[in-house]
């Protein structure tokens, strides 16, 4: 293959974290819907979609599956904040994350708790088993593709472009006749769902979860990528990922020890951060402004 | 009689912003609230498009019940209107504001996905012409200036279907020449047999323009009437002038 076997490795994580950041700013960049609790989607779905296959579903109906779980709790996501802003608001979404993580814990006879889950399946598609990495990577590539299709459609179509009005001002937009209530429960819904998606893609890749993959690293890890990419903006959210997950591949080169490998990437994380926060406040293909 | 409004009450804590505010609006005609500022008339407005829920009255609209409705449903039943600070999507480009404006619902998700954008330029030409703004679609609402914000604030409104046109100030901070040309506008539209409801808390602005005039002040209707007949209210002057509230004749 034209690829090393980490380098294959490091491009399937990079197009699962595209499906995980786009989902993110089709609520938090384009919709304006605050959400901390992202990760807990992802979550969701890695843990629907490797039960379900552990229970004996064709791979695809799991992968649907994860991705309608995890809209569901989208839906609840809605309900349970839609009268908070601000500072409540991020807590509020934050402490969704805690709970989906406690959930995961400490539901053992569902989840196994902190043992986790091994074992889960690779993907077998229409008798087609998914064995190689390499063969991992197409398909990742497939799903990727299509969901940011789906989202880039989403984003760019009228419907759309009611998401970025409800962002602006949802006050003139309800004026205007329109249901900023409903729009944002669709939002949360689909970005839910997508992430979800990405989840099922992780843990039938990893093939084994539990409940810290999906904890306030991660968090911290997505949020960077979609600030650093733009809010609003898809090809930003790509871009961003692409740069932020090849990082440790660098680190690789300079053979740094192990023990200093952890660290060093997050601090990297946080400059990069800090840098495009300074220099460029909209990312590097935002229009919308951080509030 | 398109809109009628009874007996509304509306307090913030200690202050009664409304305080038994009662008129009714004719179709087909331009009336002014106008009053002091303070007197209550955005408060008024935001009662009667359900962003803010009165303590107590009631509104009808086209002849139904509306006090029990959300904002986006009364809406959708025909109300359109304009806020007094302008308020636009920073970033949506003219196009979309009109394209957003003139579909009367939301729009469906798939349906949505699969047609991509609509490009109805045609009915997006023509309300910008009413309005005289000279623009490109594609210019994004925060690149235009204050005039011209207002102007889009205004065409959004006749963009969205509606029977009635609810305007607050529409020409507060505007220059001589782009007020008289909205005056014209207004004049324009209600020969088309538009219904207008606007706020002015300038009487002049008002005099040679509206068919009926509501004069507001703390928080109810202290006078109404033809624009000659206001001119000549000694309550309306008081008003405008401040005298002290016990001493006026327009209190009983
Ligand atoms: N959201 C609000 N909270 C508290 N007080 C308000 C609010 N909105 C209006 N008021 C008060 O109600 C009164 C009427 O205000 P308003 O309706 O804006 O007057 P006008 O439009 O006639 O100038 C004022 O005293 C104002 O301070
Ligand atoms: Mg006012």
């Amino acid at each position: 293959m034209i690829f090393s076997a980490y380098q294959t490795h490091i491009f399937i994580l990079i197009f699962i974290y595209i499906i995980l950041v786009v989902s993110l700013n089709l609520a938090l960049g384009y919709t304006g819907l605050l959400n901390l609790g992202h990760v807990a989607f992802f979550g969701i779905g890695a843990y629907t979609s490797a039960l379900l296959a552990l229970e004996g579903l064709t791979y695809i109906a799991a992968m649907i599956a994860a991705g309608l779980f995890a809209s569901v709790f989208g839906y609840l996501l809605v309900i349970a904040t839609d009268r908070l802003r601000g500072d409540y608001l991020a807590m509020a979404t934050l402490g969704f994350s805690f709970v989906v993580y406690s959930l995961l814990l400490n539901l053992r006879d569902v989840t196994r708790g902190a043992m986790g889950i091994p074992g889960i399946p690779k993907p077998t598609i229409l008798d087609f088993t998914i064995r190689t990495n390499d063969q991992y990577l197409i398909f990742v590539l497939l799903v990727c593709a299509i969901s940011v299709f789906i989202m880039y459609r989403i984003v760019n179509s009228p419907f759309g472009k009611l998401l970025e009005a409800t962002r602006d001002n949802a006050v003139c937009l309800r004026v205007l006749g329109k249901n900023t209530l409903s729009l944002k429960y669709k939002a949360m819904m689909i970005s839910a769902f997508f992430a979800g998606i990405s989840g099922s893609l992780y843990a039938h890749y990893i093939t084994f979860i539990d409940p810290t993959s999906f904890y306030i690293s991660e968090l911290i890890l997505v949020l960077t990528i979609v600030i650093v990419g733009g809010l609003g903006s898809i090809k930003g959210s790509i871009v961003a990922t692409a740069l932020i997950i090849y990082i440790p591949e660098v680190l690789r080169m300079l053979d740094l020890p192990s023990s200093v490998l952890g660290p060093a990437r997050q601090a990297i994380y946080a400059v990069i951060l800090i840098t495009i926060l300074m220099i460029r406040p909209k990312g590097l293909f935002g229009k919308v402004d951080l509030e | 009689m398109i809109l009628s409004c009874r007996d509304i009450h509306k307090s913030f804590g200690g202050i009664r912003a409304i305080d038994g505010c009662t008129f009714t609006v004719e179709k087909k005609r331009i009336t002014a609230i106008i009053g002091p500022n303070g007197s209550g008339k955005t408060t008024m407005f935001n009662v009667i498009s359900k962003l803010i829920k009165p303590d107590s009255g009631t509104i009808d609209f086209n002849g139904r019940d509306v006090t029990g409705l959300k904002d986006y449903e009364l809406a959708r039943l025909g109300i359109s209107r304009t806020f007094q600070d302008v308020k636009l999507f920073q970033n949506l480009t003219i196009r979309e504001h009109l394209q957003i404006a003139m579909s009367d619902s939301n729009e469906k998700l798939l349906s949505s996905i699969i047609k991509g954008k609509n490009r109805d330029s045609q009915n997006i030409q023509e309300v910008m012409d009413l309005v005289g703004l000279d623009k490109t679609f594609d210019t994004y609402a925060t690149d235009l200036s204050y005039g011209q914000r207002k102007l889009l604030d205004l065409a959004i409104a006749i963009a969205k279907p509606h029977s009635l046109l609810m305007l607050d100030e529409p020409v507060a901070g505007v220059n001589p020449r782009l007020r008289s040309s909205i005056k014209e506008i207004l004049r324009e539209l209600n020969s088309r047999g538009e219904s207008i409801l606007l706020i002015e808390h300038d009487m002049n602005f008002v005099m040679d323009l509206v068919d009926h005039i509501f004069v507001m002040d703390a928080g109810r209707v202290i006078a109404e009437g033809a624009p000659q007949e206001i001119q000549n209210n000694p309550c309306v002057l008081e008003a405008y002038l401040g005298g002290s509230e016990e001493e006026s004749e327009c209190w009983k």
